[in-house]
């Protein structure tokens, strides 16, 4: 018999000779308490988030929180069934119109994760003969969603408006395109120029997907994303996001203008073929989306905190993912793998959890200790993070 | 067979850049087992075969290429079109 688990043999090897450095697995942390969208005890000890994507601290807003209780008094605990049969409650409808609102726009579908959505969407939309030209960078559901279809997949160099130009134009002019973007993306915390994509884009008849999963609720003038603060997204067909990031629950959504979008409530099969949310996780996101339009004052306080972390860890001599503070995550490249997951090992040491990330989830083969920020973190916290950090890339040996 | 040949060189002088391992680049060669490329300069690659030949190798394509006399193949017929 062929053991199927061999293919994983590598993986399996490089997990063991890791903990055998004494380091603790990164990958099986457990929160024990969750106080505060910025504090949790880890391994009995209290612990600052700053790998969350909690981006806006919505997870203990009192509004939300009452809005999701009520609908789990008056709904139940949850659907037990798809969106097109029994799982469209009243809260499925009222988080569709809060989105709907919210991007100003004629559409919204609500699926039960963010990585559903773009499976969903982009192996719907585009089938065979049709051509997807997507980032190199761009994330697995993205990907998984090309899987899925039957179109020709393209890639182009992270963030090069000519690559990806310039194979645009190779392609048939009469086949259809779709052109998948992200707003920021979610490995170095670097923002796409849209703008200028979007324009060869359309000048060569494609349609634009772009993923704004790590941007809604701070960026651009309504919170609408990378797209609104280029003053294009008038120009975007589709817009995709999750509610597990600023939103602060679980679900994943698209947004259109199409005057035909809602027969993909028929055609999607990753809409059609699984349980829907449960009526208190709708009933939060909704009471969440709402609060989000309102929000300047946090989130100028949000993008202090990245401005103020990013120059911090710089001055501490930290190589980071980006120039500048660009979005709500600031990367901080490791060496190598090793050195990577002590300095994340030292960091929770210190009481302080950020994401390690890792090949193949990284670009260009890094190691990365990725840091999220949240507009409920205080100044305080933040000079506390440095302080953490400047501990434990010395006793690491990384600065 | 001449205009294989020719291709076929074209591509080898293609390689030489990204073959770090100074592997003796035949049409068996493959690109992962022998000349050890990772996903990265895959990319890196396909995109400079890509503008040399101003077409497209699609991902789909890619996945279907694992050695040099298959990547001959594919771009002979790519331009060819």
């Amino acid at each position: 018999m062929t053991d199927l688990f061999s293919k994983f043999d590598a993986l399996i090897a490089q997990r063991e000779g890791l903990l055998a450095t004494g380091v603790k697995d990164p990958f099986s942390l457990v929160m024990e308490e969750v106080k505060s969208p910025t504090v949790a005890v880890v391994n009995g000890k209290e612990t600052i988030l700053l790998g969350t994507y909690n981006y806006m601290g919505m997870t203990f807003d009192d509004d939300v929180i009452a809005a999701g209780k009520k609908a789990l008094d008056e709904f139940g605990a949850g659907t037990t069934g798809s969106r097109v049969l029994n799982g469209t409650f009243q809260g499925h409808k009222e988080c569709e119109d809060a989105l709907k609102e919210f991007y100003g726009m004629d559409h919204a579908m609500v699926f039960s994760t963010g990585y559903q959505a773009n499976l969903g969407i982009i192996s719907t939309i585009a089938g065979k003969g049709d051509y997807i030209i997507l980032d190199i960078d761009s994330h697995a559901s993205i990907y998984d969603g090309c899987k899925m279809g039957d179109a020709e997949i393209v890639a182009f160099r992270h963030n090069d408006v000519e690559a990806l130009e310039k194979r645009l134009k190779r392609l048939p002019a009469d086949a259809g395109k779709l052109v998948v973007l992200e707003g920021v993306y979610s490995m170095l915390g670097d923002v796409a120029p849209l703008k200028e994509m979007i324009r060869v884009s359309k000048e060569a008849g494609a349609m634009i997907l772009v993923d704004e999963a790590h941007s809604m609720g701070f960026i651009g003038e309504n919170g609408r994303g990378v797209a609104e603060e280029q003053g294009v997204l008038d120009d975007v067909d589709f817009i995709i996001g999750t509610f597990s990031k600023s939103v602060g629950t679980v679900g994943g959504f698209c947004v259109s203008n199409h005057p035909k979008f809602e027969i993909m409530r028929l055609v999607c099969r990753p809409y059609v073929f699984t349980a829907s949310l449960p009526p208190s996780v709708v009933a939060c996101s909704a009471a969440s989306i709402r609060k989000l339009m309102h929000n300047s004052n946090k989130r100028g306080h949000l993008w202090e905190n990245s401005k103020s972390l990013h120059q911090g860890l710089r001055d501490l001599g930290f190589q980071l993912g980006t120039p500048n503070a660009q979005s709500a995550i600031i990367a901080v490249i490791m060496p190598d793998l090793e050195k990577g997951a002590a300095m994340w090992a030292a960091l929770l040491e210190n009481g302080l959890y950020v994401n390690l990330a890792r090949p193949p989830a990284t670009p260009a083969g890094m190691t990365l200790l990725r840091c999220s920020l949240c507009a409920e973190h205080s100044s305080e916290q933040v000079a506390d993070i440095l302080d953490r950090f400047a501990r434990a890339g010395k006793a690491v040996g990384i600065i | 067979m001449t205009d294989r040949s020719e291709m076929f060189d074209r591509l080898k002088g293609l390689i030489a850049p990204f073959n770090k391992k100074g592997v003796d680049v035949s049409e068996t060669t493959t690109f992962a087992g022998d000349l050890e490329w990772d996903s990265l300069t895959v990319m890196d690659f396909v995109a400079e075969v890509e503008d040399s030949f101003d077409i497209i190798i699609s991902m789909n394509l890619q996945a279907e290429i694992e050695n040099v006399g298959q990547l001959v193949d594919a771009v002979t017929k790519l331009t060819a079109a």
